[in-house]
């Protein structure tokens, strides 16, 4: 990438602390950003990233500290405030009008069409925009019609057409696919390369090296600034984490053995009653990982519903354990053992308003162990939500803090400490990292080898190809709801694997047993 | 049966369903732009009657219905303060808001009404008067009906396409309706939400007064607790069979305008099936079109949300 010729200061943070209670969220923040750089905020989940921002275009005040937009201390009470400076958020979840055209959505709220809305100014104004950036939209389409990569430009574009010259993007390839995220980061350099600053936070490594600057955020404070030129990835993760990450290797002196999960042919039909799933056959045994790797929307989801009973099998079935399971229901499978962690923490993995207590013992909430009489053990339930609360160390303020404000690593690790708690033989894993940062990742893959080790089959499917190459015996590859192979990952390269994702099948001899 | 599509019958049904139309056009098309702003605001009976009672007694008082009329719409806009003070401000539940409102109108009316009205001569008072308007009332069969009306009418056929424009057309139309879909949106830009919101529940709430005043001041000739009869639901529930489009939810009022004609009519010509029957009519309409359309593709996304930033 080619750097900035001047050197210029457009935002200058000083000494910045923003508390919520007596936590710190941001500590004694300092922070440059020079026109026309990308400025990359990289740290774990909970490192003060999201609060520093929020300062940063108005939502929250800091409580000390100094915020200097072009050489002037800013007085941010609002978004509005910042966005009159020139300071432009790009919110994670976007805050677009669905039946309002591209155009309607950017000009909403501007001063300049005129009270009879004319429209063909403020359109040129925008079109000049699309083309400086290098962003390629119909200004007549309504948002619904975009796709999610599309409604984010949408978003830039609101924020660069009132003027803004500083944007802050907050993990802006969270809902994106590989190929939008390249399409966003040609048209973040697009940006780059008119003047405009950029603050990018994010936790994924590969985007932090697209920037020109990292500052690295640990637990509230800044750990350092370092040019990305100079740095290593390796190096840029021992700063946010504080150490270096030990990544957990399967131990190949435990074999699997003992076959546990067997399916045979399975098909399935998806909601609109389309096929999602074809002839699935495969087994797990005892003390084994088996991958199922796949591009999300292959039907990895519609196969952990039939196994757990909450979606039918229109032909083919599956045996646990040597024994054939008929037409199950999810109590039929909570009960014979079977851990299911869904890809969709809040929406299925959890009731978001409850707390951690109640979450833990969520579908075994009428085992006696959990009762007294017909009431719930409160006690008990408190005791065991602490025990948890340690083991799996889930940063909350009480047991019985709702989990919706947990966040996401530490919603996974209660929910991990439940179907751990309860299950006895099988482990369904779904995108259990999806989201998750270095440190809290690593513990689900910790704790998921662990399982191995005491002899469960393990099911986990991943987006993240580095994780099943490390944790699985076998590599299972699903493509348009058909399994184009298994393999095992010492026998096989990445680029072998992003192939058959793609629908290259292998050779019917290469599926391993 | 026959005798109903003669013509000067004809007439005289679709000038009384023209008429009919004009108090539920103002109170909806005030009411479409409160919910375009998403506030669910299900006070529009109890607006009304209150519009309609100040009405009367400033008519019976004074003499003047245009003096009645002013007093009927400031009142009502008055009292939409509270609606507003109570989601806006206090952000309560918007429906419950309404039903108060419509409980404590009809309440305040009744006991009114036993205290000062039962057992006493009751007032003249002066209603709005027909405007032929010059040459177009001539034209055979349309003149009658369109334009011998009342004055108020021929502001009532013109306020859809006003509001129509105001929402599509102009700057502050696309503020409303952004609100109403997702106030978020305005509030980051620095714009007040809070104010449209007020400001579009005062305007349908004006608006129903004028509706209240109408049916009191240039449909009745007395006043009765029931007199709006449920016309404030009517208008709640075009607006959800039109789509929350101006010209569809003109359509259903005229629908059910047109049903309250026949009913009318048929008493007067004396149908031999009990008048009661042709008096449901509307009541049974909106059932079927609510059962019938029931697409609800244009309703606000957020109608009825309260809004705070988080």
């Amino acid at each position: 990438m080619v750097r900035p010729v001047v050197v210029e200061e457009l935002l200058k943070v000083r000494n910045l602390t923003k508390r919520f209670g007596a936590v710190a969220a941001n500590d004694g923040v300092s922070l440059d950003v020079r026109k026309g750089e990308v400025h990359c905020l990289f740290g774990e989940n909970g490192a003060g990233k999201s609060t520093l921002s929020a300062c940063l275009y108005g939502y929250y005040r800091a409580d000390s500290g100094e915020i200097v937009f072009k050489g002037k201390t800013a007085e941010l009470n609002s978004p509005a405030d910042a966005l009159r400076l020139g300071i432009g958020m790009v919110h994670q979840h976007f805050v677009l009008v669905s039946n309002f055209t591209v155009l309607e959505n950017i000009i909403v709220g501007s001063s300049d069409v005129g009270v009879f809305l004319n429209k063909s100014e403020a359109r040129r104004k925008v079109v000049a925009l699309c083309q400086e950036c290098g962003i390629d939209i119909d200004l007549d389409r309504e948002i619904w019609q975009l796709s999610v990569g599309e409604q984010q430009w949408v978003e830039i574009l609101k924020a660069l057409y009132f003027g803004a010259e500083l944007l802050i993007l907050d993990e802006p390839t969270a809902v994106l696919t590989p190929q939008q995220s390249d399409q966003l980061f040609r048209i973040i350099s697009g940006m780059r390369s008119r003047g405009l600053s950029i603050i990018l936070i994010s936790h994924k490594l590969r985007e932090v090296m697209q920037s020109d600057r990292v500052t690295i955020l640990r637990k509230g404070k800044v750990v350092a600034t370092v040019e990305t030129a100079g740095s290593t990835a390796e190096s840029i993760t021992a700063l946010m984490v504080g150490h270096k990450v030990t990544k957990h290797v399967r131990d190949r002196s435990v074999m699997p053995a003992g076959e546990f999960l067997s399916l045979r042919n399975v098909c399935a039909k998806g909601d609109w009653s389309e096929d999602v799933l074809k002839d699935v056959s495969f087994d797990i045994a005892k003390h084994e990982v088996l991958g199922l790797a796949g591009v999300a929307g292959n039907g990895q989801k519609e196969l952990f519903e039939v196994l757990m009973g909450v979606r039918a099998a229109s032909s083919g079935g599956f045996s646990l354990d040597g024994e054939a399971i008929v037409a199950p229901t999810s109590r039929e499978m909570l009960d014979r053992g079977v851990g299911f962690v869904p890809d969709d923490r809040f929406l299925e993995g959890l009731i978001p308003e409850f707390g951690t207590a109640e979450n833990l013992v969520l579908g075994w909430q009428r085992a006696p162990e959990y009762r007294r009489g017909p009431f719930l053990d409160r006690r008990k339930l408190g005791l065991l939500a602490r025990k948890k609360i340690e083991e799996f160390r889930v940063v909350t303020a009480s047991a019985d803090l709702p989990v919706e404000r947990l966040s996401g690593g530490n919603a996974q690790r209660v929910i991990l400490a439940r179907e751990f708690l309860h299950a006895r033989g099988l482990l369904l894993a779904n995108q259990p990292t999806r989201g998750l940062d270095v440190a809290a990742s690593e513990f689900v893959c910790e704790k998921i080898l662990e399982k191995r080790a005491a002899g469960f089959a393990v099911l986990l499917a991943s987006e993240e190809l580095d994780d099943l190459m490390r944790l699985c015996d076998r590599i299972a590859v699903i493509f348009k709801g058909r399994i184009m192979g298994i393999v095992r990952p010492e026998e096989t390269s990445l680029l072998d694997l992003g192939m058959m994702m793609a629908g290259d099948a292998k050779e019917p001899e290469r599926t391993v047993q | 049966m026959l005798e109903l599509l003669q013509g000067p019958l004809l007439i005289s049904i679709l000038a009384g369903m023209v008429r009919i139309a004009t108090p539920l056009l103002f109170s909806a098309m005030g009411e479409l732009v409160t919910q375009r702003a998403g506030i669910w605001n299900i006070s529009v009976e109890g607006t009304m009657l209150l519009g309609a009672v100040v009405a009367y007694v400033v008519a019976s008082t004074t003499g003047s219905p245009w003096l009645a009329l002013l007093a009927a719409v400031l009142a009502c806009a008055l009292i939409s303060l509270i609606m507003s003070f109570v989601t806006i401000v206090l952000k309560a539940e918007q429906f419950v808001a309404g039903l108060a409102l419509n409980l404590l109108a009809s309440g305040l009316t009744l006991f009114w009404f036993q205290t000062y009205v039962i057992g006493r001569e009751p007032p003249k008072f002066a209603g709005f008067d027909q405007v032929d308007v010059p040459l177009l009332s001539d034209i055979p069969f349309l003149g009658p009906i369109l334009f011998s009306q009342r004055l108020l009418t021929y502001f009532a056929f013109l306020l859809p396409v006003a509001v129509w424009f105001f929402l599509y057309r102009t700057k502050y139309g696309l503020e409303i309706r952004c609100v109403g879909e997702n106030p978020k949106a305005l509030d980051v830009k620095g714009l007040s939400v809070g104010w449209r919101q007020c400001l579009a529940i005062m305007f349908g709430s004006l608006m129903s007064g004028f509706g209240g005043a109408f049916l009191m001041l240039g449909y009745s000739d007395r006043f009765v607790p029931d007199l709006i009869a449920g016309r404030g639901w009517l208008v709640v529930v075009a607006i959800i069979a039109g789509n929350w489009m101006p010209f569809r939810v003109v359509g259903a009022i005229f629908i059910f305008a047109l049903l309250e004609a026949v009913a009318i009519h048929a008493q007067v010509v004396g149908v031999s099936i009990p008048h009661h029957f042709f008096l449901i009519l509307p009541y049974v309409a909106s059932l079927v079109l609510l059962a019938g359309l029931r697409s609800r593709t244009h309703q606000p996304e957020a109608l009825g949300v309260p809004y705070s930033r988080e």
